[in-house]
């Protein structure tokens, strides 16, 4: 097996253009567990851990830009602020070290639908650059997931970061899984409300051969809101309309029976988690006292 | 399959046998028992310098690989390994035809292939075994073996092993072992008031974070000597040795550092693959299981599927009790005969049971097999009876504490397996001490650190259907080997001065597997001695056998052989000094001095000068017997008892879980180390609290599911509890220090306290362990299969398997 390891993005684009079979790895949370069970023997490695380009993180055009290699831990603590709801998911992976090493351009590259780091993208319209020595481009991150295991990067190309608005309003993570900590995801979902544009921003993730939208429940919430002018009013939903929007959640997941749970139970659960997120967020909205 | 000359080293070529050093055994200054006393690995352990068996290393050693099934049930038609044997940098590659001795192994039962030929019975079992100069060329040269299989369906449950059309899996048939017990007259017995219930135990896997490992080196002369970890060197020595074909003094062990064992590692796993390779290569060998591979690699807990029956009188006197346990043993023997006896004698639980009617069953299936495992035996029938309890306390409109309260063993009873329940039998008191726990304080839902909720940090409630409940349960277990078997263990010990002061030095072949007992052994030793300098040698074969670590034996039964050696010291030094001083009176020895109705005579220094005085000791616990024909006999050398109540909050929505707290009150009748007690109780109930909340092994076809701890799930921190403790030291009067074995009690009675807890909180059922949060939300994880019928239909007749020792 061959290891590459450049020290900066040109070289990085050029090693990749010369051995498009070369492996990326990063934080190597999932490339290494591949590698020690003799899951992948690729030819080989390319080592993006000297890369500083994609640790980088910064506004552009009024969206953040956010590095590929930028750590779960560093989100946590640097961007948390900005993007709540990707902060919650992040605080959910793994143990400490796995969030100093591990990054949401790994979950992108492997595209699991259980990556934690995903449905804070889907909920918020975010979009993934990859670039190759040919340039860069920008996919919607549901384009980008193309399907389980599965992304729309082509053999030259690496991710390099994604871009996405900086919250407008609040946002949830929320997962289940069968210990407290340490855990993947049984099934999760994801919120952003915009209040800017009126919409509410959801995901479903584990539950579904790539992390899903659950359009139908965006679209009637949505309705909810503008219809009784709740977001000017800041008045609450009704407990009826949070319990539809929990089941048309639940309608969304495509859910397999696994063994970390059956497609029952992760319907079930993925439609209390959306109604009770809703109503978090909506109560922070509203300024309810203790709800962030 | 390979000529002599190991590949790749020309004739003539072969290296001067290497030898390992002996590793240092550090001078301790220990507390007396008793006292608080630091154990000298810790520091190196929390500092990552302890050399556990998978750090072993030597130069120009060799790495070996295992070649296992994949198919759970299949023949071999044939096997080619020619193109393995012809890689760059492979030494041996060796099959069946290869094992110079005897071609089976097994503690009780010697069924189980070093490496399989015709068929193989689990998905796992080693068919061949590489050495190469790089593990990863060893990795390779595995995927080069052809073997070609003929797969046949697997027997995947215990009920369909029972079938008479089931295909025999043994050639004595695949009913292992079947255990009866008879009491009163059970067939007759009727009750005011009946409950009965079926109970379900999955597959609980040991889980030890050091995988199976160790390193052999040829001595040059034929011999081996092997570095291991290991629960008894000594039964692994003479089984190694008689699959060798070599006498057992030229097959040598030295206890390396262990990672954990909880039964898991009383089976061979590596041992006479590394030393086949080593003697085949004449290099030093190592091999190191992966994760993976240690899911395949050990036994695990036996699941099980239980029908209860319990007769009451309307005012909540026990009538009798009425079961049938099914025990999955997998496709070998591993110590199954002894778990299926354990279970029949402890499945009515400490309690006074007129009537019983016990049935036990060990099925030989495909599944993996299963041994021992921290409870053996107890564990399945705790979490059935103290189900049973509950229940049968809701159908009388009883408290569960009461009901237990009232029908609790005392001393001078019998047992339903007809021995007498021996002085101590705490049962009522710590029922009591555990109930009079004071409560925890029930906080707020609002506002609380995420944390401390069901889900913790994954951020599912804010206090939405969180329910608090409370569960009891209560559980004993025997310490020490049982049914007739001569349980023995040795000590040598020497008293010297070295550097200018005494020093006592322990030699014992008792595994420290992290329990603490190297701590245990120098605290006897400055008690017994009174000196304050004691060095624990390592474990190992040049001193006779210490038995095994397990069955929560060894501060019983090492400890009476230290403190045995140690008196006889003390004996010797006592009539020197009665000689040569011309002392009488009452002697003893404190801070290196001897005394004299307490005051100094004369000091061990001068006593000794440059005599060293060395004694051994071969401590013999009481004899046991086995059990009749219905199931009567003083099978158990001594009984411990502990008593777990929790403390949860479910979401009841979700089904997730926050354990608030365990309370549990322990006879333990000499407290050793309290630090060293407080941790065994603290791991002993996080295990309990595993197989309760999370811990499965996934089989499905006889194939493992979940062989990763991604989805092999073991408590973190935040799932663990804090415990508080009741402490009981009731002596018992046969046990040096009046001591009991205190490893395995936590684990057996924190399970159902916690289900019971579950139960209260959720009012499900939840008759199955570990509880899913399906079951908790009532969404069934599986259609209801076949309830098992023991003793209906389908028992071929073996008779006994075998008359080898229970444990």
């Amino acid at each position: 097996m061959e290891f590459i390891q450049p020290l900066n993005l040109a070289e990085a684009l050029e090693a990749k253009d010369a051995h498009p079979e070369a492996v990326p790895i990063r934080g190597g949370t999932d490339v290494m567990v591949g590698l020690n069970f003799a899951r992948s023997r690729p030819a080989a490695v390319l080592d993006l851990s000297r890369v500083e380009e994609l640790e980088e993180w910064g506004l552009e055009d009024g969206l953040l830009r956010v590095g590929a290699g930028v750590s779960y831990t560093r989100i946590i603590e640097e961007i948390g602020g900005r993007l709540p709801g990707l902060a919650r998911a992040s605080r959910t992976v793994g143990s400490p070290q796995i969030r100093n090493r591990g990054t949401v351009g790994g979950n992108l590259g492997t595209a699991s639908p259980a990556g934690d780091g995903l449905p804070p993208l889907y909920a918020s319209d975010a979009e993934v650059e990859v670039v190759s020595t040919r340039g860069s481009r920008r996919i919607p991150v549901a384009d980008f997931i193309s399907g389980p295991k599965r992304n729309a990067l082509a053999p030259q190309e690496l991710i390099s970061a994604f871009y996405v608005a900086e919250a407008g309003g609040p946002q949830q993570y929320s997962k289940i899984g069968t210990r407290n900590a340490m855990v993947i995801a049984v099934c999760a979902f994801a919120l952003a409300l915009h209040p800017e544009s009126g919409r509410v921003g959801t995901c479903v993730g584990s539950a579904g051969p790539t992390p899903l939208r659950a359009e139908e429940a965006e679209r009637f919430m949505r309705g909810v809101l503008e219809e009784g002018g709740l977001w000017e009013s800041r008045g609450a939903i009704p407990e009826a309309a949070l319990r539809r929007f929990g089941e048309l959640v639940a309608g969304a997941a495509r859910p397999i029976d696994d063994v970390r749970g059956t497609a029952e139970y992760r319907r079930h659960s993925v439609g209390v988690l959306a109604r009770r997120a809703l109503g978090w967020a909506w109560d922070e909205y509203r300024g309810v006292r203790g709800a962030a | 399959m390979t000529s002599g000359v190991p590949i790749g080293v020309p004739a003539g070529a072969m290296p001067p046998a290497p030898t390992r050093e002996r590793p240092r055994s550090p001078v301790q200054r220990p507390g007396r028992v008793g006292e608080e006393s630091a154990r000298i690995d810790g520091v190196p352990k929390v500092r990552g310098e302890f050399e556990y068996s998978s750090d072993l290393w030597m130069d120009g050693m060799l790495h070996g690989a295992t070649l296992r099934s994949p198919h759970p049930h299949a023949n071999i038609r044939r096997m080619d390994t020619s193109e393995a044997e012809e890689m760059a940098g492979v030494h041996a590659v060796l099959t069946h035809e290869d094992v110079p001795g005897r071609k089976v192994y097994g503690m009780e039962i010697p069924d189980q292939p070093v490496l399989a030929w015709e068929r193989v019975r689990y998905q796992g079992e080693p068919v061949a075994v590489v050495a190469a100069d790089h593990p990863e060329t060893a990795r390779r040269a595995l995927e080069k073996i052809r073997v070609e299989y003929e797969v046949l369906d697997p027997v995947t449950s215990a009920e369909e092993a029972m079938r008479e059309d089931a295909p025999k899996l043994h050639l004595s048939g695949n009913v292992l072992r079947r255990v009866k017990v008879l009491h009163g007259q059970p067939a007759g017995a009727t009750a005011e008031v009946v409950v009965a219930g079926e109970y379900e135990v999955g597959m609980q896997d040991q889980a030890f974070l050091g995988p199976e490992s160790g390193l052999a080196v040829p001595d040059g002369r034929g011999g081996v000597d092997l570095h291991i970890s290991t629960q008894w060197l000594h039964i692994d020595r003479d089984q190694v040795a008689e699959s060798l074909g070599l006498a057992p003094d030229e097959v040598r062990l030295t206890l390396s550092g262990v990672g954990g064992a909880f039964g898991g590692r009383e089976d061979l796993s590596m041992q006479i693959h590394s030393c086949m390779l080593a003697l085949e290569t004449g290099r030093p060998v190592r091999m190191v299981y992966n994760r993976e591979e240690s899911f395949y690699g050990h036994v695990h807990r036996h699941p099980c599927k239980m029908r209860f029956e319990h007769g009451a009188t309307r005012d909540g006197k026990l009538v009798y009790v009425r079961a049938g346990l099914v025990f999955d043993g997998g496709a070998y023997a591993s110590s199954s005969n002894a778990v299926c006896l354990n279970a029949a004698t402890f499945a009515c639980g400490p309690y006074d049971v007129p009537h019983a009617q016990i049935e036990s069953h060990m099925l030989y299936t495909n599944n993996p097999p299963c041994g021992a495992m921290r409870g053996f035996g107890a564990v399945q029938a705790c979490f059935a009876h103290e189900s049973q309890m509950d229940r049968l306390a809701g159908a009388l409109g009883m408290d569960p504490i009461d009901l237990r309260l009232k029908n609790a063993i005392e001393p001078g009873m019998r047992f339903p397996f007809g021995q007498e329940v021996p002085h101590p039998a705490p049962v009522r008191e710590i029922l009591k001490k555990v109930k009079d726990v004071p409560m925890p304080e029930e906080q707020e839902l609002a506002g609380r650190d995420p944390r401390e909720l069901p889900g913790g940090v994954s951020n599912v409630t804010r206090g939405e259907g969180v329910k608090r409940g409370v569960g009891y349960a209560v559980g004993f277990k025997n310490i020490g080997f049982s049914a007739g078997f001569d349980d023995y263990s040795t000590a040598r010990v020497t008293l010297a001065v070295e550097g200018g002061e005494p020093l006592v030095r322990v030699h014992t072949a008792a595994a420290e597997v992290g329990q603490g007992l190297v701590t245990l052994q120098a605290q006897i030793a400055r008690t017994e001695l009174g000196v304050e300098r004691v060095a624990v040698e390592p474990a190992d074969t040049r001193v006779g056998s210490a038995g095994s670590t397990s069955a929560s034996r060894q501060s019983y039964v090492t400890g009476a052989a230290v403190e045995g050696a140690c008196a006889a010291i003390r004996e010797h030094l006592f009539e020197r000094v009665r000689e040569e001083l011309g002392g009488n009176g009452d002697l003893s020895l404190d801070g290196d001095e001897v005394l004299s109705e307490g005051r100094v005579i004369v000091s061990l220094v001068d006593l000794l000068g440059d005599e060293e005085i060395e004694e051994t000791l071969e401590y013999h616990h009481k004899e046991t017997h086995p059990l009749d024909e219905n199931g009567q006999g003083d099978a158990h050398l001594q009984f411990a008892f502990a008593a777990h109540r929790a403390v949860v909050e479910v979401d009841t929505e979700l089904g997730l879980v926050r354990v608030v707290e365990i309370a549990t009150a322990q006879d333990v009748g000499k407290i050793m180390n309290p630090q060293a007690l407080e941790g065994q109780i603290e791991g002993g109930i996080a295990q309990g609290l595993g197989l309760a909340l999370m811990e499965e092994i996934q089989v499905k076809s006889g194939k493992v599911q979940n062989a990763s701890f991604t989805d092999y799930l073991l408590p973190t921190i935040l799932d663990m509890p804090s415990v508080r403790m009741e402490i009981l030291e009731l002596a018992d009067p046969e046990a040096p220090y009046g001591l009991k074995g205190v490893g395995e009690p936590p684990t057996i009675s924190s399970t159902p306290a916690i289900v019971a807890a579950l139960r209260d909180a959720t009012g499900q059922p939840l008759t199955r362990i570990p509880v899913r949060p399906e079951q908790m939300v009532g969404i069934s994880s599986k259609p209801p299969e076949e309830p098992p019928h023991p003793g209906s239909a389908g028992y071929a007749e073996i008779g006994r398997l075998d008359e080898r020792p229970e444990h």
